[in-house]
């Protein structure tokens, strides 16, 4: 996972079709959610509850794994620990051997791009076919998606048109968003009809119950998840309520905060597989728990609250950053604001410690993150974690970006603003001398690219309050 | 049991113990009428609603079902539907998938009643309705009693005792198939049904 | 969350003025501006001559000792229990959301709290405070103007429709809202150098978005915003002048 955001950040600034594509949605993106919570003290009270919800089931998380794990396992389901993906791709193979499968077909997962499953199962002879329609029509491009909850989002008609004609045999060349929908399910209608296992991510896992809650609105995560004669889920740890009762509050929260949907089309509620006498619904299902560095992130009281996520969306979607560059510029499986926080939690800031600064800090995430995640915060935390070589880290890769001509600058900045005969003296000189930098000087010159020069007032504040007589102590 | 388990939960009992918060009150919302809620919210979808009579829904259904051309109807026995091409899904799907993937026009299942405020269905497959039933075939018809509507998820949820005996699979289902991947564009009936009729018994 | 602001309990006589690093140097009339609007409603205007730089660029680059110690300056700068007004939303912000965890466990924690807690942002504190948006009488020519709210402004102080209620309290002005109001105008402090392109093109769309309006002014309450669009619309060459709501409603009001 490299992290070069400004190289990136580059190109997809330079490729109007990309902005064209990516503001549009965003726009409209924001404008449906913003309907679905006029009601402002509605919304208040509902997020604090999802919050808590979550906070409180991460407070209690060892016990309700294991609450968890011995429910599902009473209901027939059976439980997999995963600490790396490694050991994720390792669990699922040997799952899909054992049932001699050769055809995988998938439902929407983020926790499966985190593993790069497919490109693991393809390693090992066993075809991956993705069903969502957004993550099919990556695919077939060969890309990864650039938003969690719409992954095609930076494709136009006209791309996906050509991309189907080159892939789909007899497959004319159309932009009727109906007829390329049409096609799509006649291909992936055989696709699953022949799968051997299903394989699906988990929105919430409910202790109480030992249930799987999965919400989509195409039908396909709850055909791999019943036609094929084997499911197998992924899910990070992080996904776990309480009660099923929490599932209400987290699903009013959900679809509206991703997609200004008062709820999506399917919400499919698994607790077992086929029972005796039922007769349709995978014969074994399979959930694999999945760590990769949560329990490292949970260590820590602030970086915890990184893990309330529910994978909306919203923070990107609102994100000023995420709408000018689109999802790939980050070059992580989690683009936009929660990606800059999860990235570099997950990969450690040695490998994504770009991503932290790659934020304005304008609060437009946190003014709309359905679980309160102080991401804000999180990310100047991350920043702090970078420059600062602790002794204890609690973040892998701390320290990784301190730069000791940066640490010397705001040491001399700390000299000036602590002390304030310094800053008299400072400013004064900055009123006298500041005009005469020049435009081309280090980290001026990219100011200056767009913007004038700002010119330094021949007196301070501090001047003119003295001469106009206003009391200083 | 696996030492990634316990180290996961050794790691996870070894960070900071915080106070789980209390959940903050917060009410689900109410509606004097719900079905009319209902109503408007999963035709807002694309859904299709017909009231009808607790006696004459077998013969509004066949009109509906003959004015979508519709020729196989897949349904469980005990409906008593009146059709001449119906089939039941009474064999194991691995017996049955392919008449079930490209045979059938339009599936007719029970629900176990709504939700008022975001216009969905509650739909428990069980051996008569089994989960494909409301999936696979492109028109999906539902049967649902007027009184079954609640007023939303958390109350039905509690009414229905849900908790306490989860089936397989239970299903909230608020309009037919759909996607806007391409482009934010609508379109319906990707992966599942193309159409959802519910009818109202009164 | 923004932080929840409440009035002091009762009327003050005195409040601090805390200027900024910012208007210090680059824009030190919206500095004094804001003094004198509130001193024309009665009230003692102390201005601490120790005062220097709430210490938020050092905090946001992850630099927190440096931004301690220069914040612990100005604990030590404002001493009395007198409300603090600030004229800008994000140095506002950094003092009162954010002192109390940058002191944590520091000695002068509990001194910090209470620091933060006598932090106002200069137009809460005109209409919440002292009413001003009921008593400005204006003086000044027809002008259409529009309103960029400030990102720490809005989502750390709850600053929403204070200058707004002010602005529109002017007979002879007209407010035209720009519906991109509430979008980062992408400066965020060492984000513009770090991150130049993405600064750029968030602050052409900004000043795309401010052109359609038609304004003549566009008014904001944070110098920081106002440099990077200003600086912008500058070198655009277009006619829309930056101004701080605290110049501007001094200008409206009062001889100069």
């Amino acid at each position: 996972m490299t992290s070069d955001f400004s190289t990136r950040a580059h190109d997809a600034l330079n490729n109007p079709q990309l902005r064209a594509n990516f503001r549009r949605a965003m726009d409209g993106l924001m404008t449906k959610r913003a309907a679905q919570f006029e009601d402002k003290d509605n919304w208040h009270a509902l997020r604090a509850r999802g919050a808590a919800i979550k906070a409180r089931a991460l407070a209690r998380l060892p016990d309700l794994l294991e609450e968890f794990e011995q429910k599902a396992i009473a209901n027939g389901i059976n439980v997999h620990w995963a600490e790396t993906t490694a050991d994720a791709n390792r669990i699922v193979l040997e799952i899909l051997t054992a049932h001699g499968a050769k055809k995988v077909i998938k439902g929407k997962s983020m926790v499966s791009e985190e593993m790069h499953l497919n490109a693991h199962l393809e390693a090992h002879g066993i075809k991956a076919v993705e069903s969502d329609l957004g993550e099919y029509i990556i695919q077939l491009a060969g890309e990864a998606p650039s938003h969690i909850v719409m992954p095609c989002i930076h494709k136009n008609k006209g791309e996906i048109a050509q991309l189907f004609t080159d892939n789909i045999e007899n497959q004319p060349y159309t932009e009727d968003v109906d007829a390329l929908t049409a096609a799509a399910r006649q291909v992936l209608r055989r696709e699953f009809a022949s799968a051997d296992a299903g394989l699906s991510g988990a929105n919430f896992l409910v202790a109480e119950t030992g249930s799987l809650v999965l919400i989509e609105n195409e039908g396909n995560g709850r055909l791999s998840t019943t036609l094929p004669p084997l499911h197998i889920a992924v899910a990070g740890i992080e996904k776990l309520v309480e009660k099923l009762d929490d599932v209400a509050p987290l699903l009013a929260l959900l679809p509206r905060s991703a997609t200004g949907q008062a709820i999506t089309t399917y919400v499919n509620m698994i607790s077992s597989p086929r029972k005796a006498g039922e007769k349709d619904g995978p014969r074994q299902v399979h959930l694999v728990l999945l760590d990769n560095g949560r329990s490292r992130v949970y260590a820590d009281e602030q970086l915890r609250d990184t893990l309330r996520c529910i994978r909306c969306g919203a923070c990107m979607n609102h994100c000023p950053v995420y709408s000018r560059v689109g999802g790939h510029t980050y070059g992580s499986v989690y683009p936009g604001p929660i990606g800059k926080i999860l990235t570099p939690q997950l990969a450690g800031l040695d490998c994504a410690g770009d991503l932290p600064h790659a934020s304005t800090l304008c609060n437009a995430c946190v003014e709309v993150c359905p679980v309160q995640i102080p991401i804000a915060d999180i990310l100047v935390r991350l920043r702090t974690e970078a420059a600062e070589p602790s002794t204890s880290p609690a973040v892998k890769g701390a320290g990784s970006g301190h730069s000791a001509v940066e640490s010397a600058v705001w040491k001399g900045w700390q000299a000036m603003y602590a002390h304030p005969a310094a800053y008299k003296v400072g400013t004064k000189a900055l009123s006298v001398v500041g005009n005469l930098i020049p435009a081309a000087a280090p980290l001026l010159k990219q100011w200056t690219s767009v913007r004038s020069k700002p010119k330094f007032a021949a007196k301070t504040l501090h001047e003119l309050a003295r001469e106009k007589g206003y009391d200083h102590e | 049991m696996s030492e990634a388990r316990a180290n996961i939960l050794a790691r996870l009992r070894a960070a900071p113990r915080l106070q789980p918060p209390e959940r903050p009150q917060w009410q689900a919302p109410g509606f004097n009428d719900r079905l009319d809620r209902f109503r408007v919210m999963i035709e807002a979808v694309h859904g299709e609603v017909h009231l009808v009579s607790a006696d004459t829904w077998r013969a509004h259904l066949r009109k509906v079902l003959a004015e979508k051309n519709v020729a196989r109807v897949l349904a469980a026995p005990h409906l008593g539907l009146d059709w001449d091409d119906m089939v039941a899904y009474d064999a194991p799907v691995e017996d049955f998938k392919d008449q079930l993937v490209s045979g059938i026009d339009a599936a007719v299942t029970t629900t176990r009643g709504a939700i008022a405020e975001t216009g969905s269905l509650v739909v428990v497959p069980d051996m008569d309705e089994p989960r494909l039933a409301s999936l696979l075939p492109p028109i999906h018809v539902a049967l649902l009693n007027a009184g079954d509507i609640a007023d939303n998820l958390a109350q039905i949820m509690e009414k229905q005792g849900w908790a306490a005996a989860m089936p397989t699979n239970l299903l909230l289902i608020s309009g037919p198939s759909k996607t806007a991947d391409i482009e934010q564009t609508l379109a319906y009936g990707v992966h599942g049904p193309k159409e959802l009729i519910v009818l109202v018994l009164q | 969350m923004p932080a929840h602001v409440t009035p002091p309990a009762r009327m003050p006589k005195n409040v601090y003025y805390f200027g900024t690093c910012l208007v210090d140097l680059f824009f030190p009339d919206a500095g004094l501006a804001g003094m004198e609007l509130l001193k024309r409603q009665g009230i003692r205007v102390v201005f601490p001559q120790g005062q220097s730089c709430c210490g938020q660029p050092a905090f946001n680059s992850g630099h927190r000792s440096e931004a301690r110690e220069v914040a612990r300056a100005q604990l030590d700068a404002f001493p009395e229990d007198w409300p603090i007004v600030v004229p800008s939303g994000s140095c506002a912000g950094m003092m009162r959301v954010h002192y109390p965890d940058l002191f944590k466990g520091d000695r002068d924690e509990e001194r910090a709290k209470a620091f933060a807690g006598r932090v106002y942002e200069l137009s809460w504190f005109l209409v919440h405070v002292l009413g001003l948006d009921t008593k400005l009488v204006d003086k000044g020519e027809k002008v259409t103007v529009t309103w960029h709210g400030s990102c720490h402004s809005m989502r750390e102080m709850g600053v929403v429709d204070e200058p707004k209620r002010l602005i529109r309290a002017l007979s002879n002005v007209t407010l035209v809202e720009n519906p991109r109001e509430k979008e980062c105008c992408g400066f965020g402090g060492t984000f513009a150098v770090r991150q130049p392109e993405v600064s750029a093109a968030m602050v052409a769309d900004k000043i795309a978005a401010i052109g359609q309006t038609g304004a003549s002014r566009v008014v904001s309450g944070d110098c920081g915003c106002l440099m990077n669009i200003g600086g912008a619309l500058d070198k655009a060459g277009k006619p829309t002048r930056p101004q701080h709501l605290a110049e501007f409603l001094l200008e409206r009001c009062h001889d100069q």
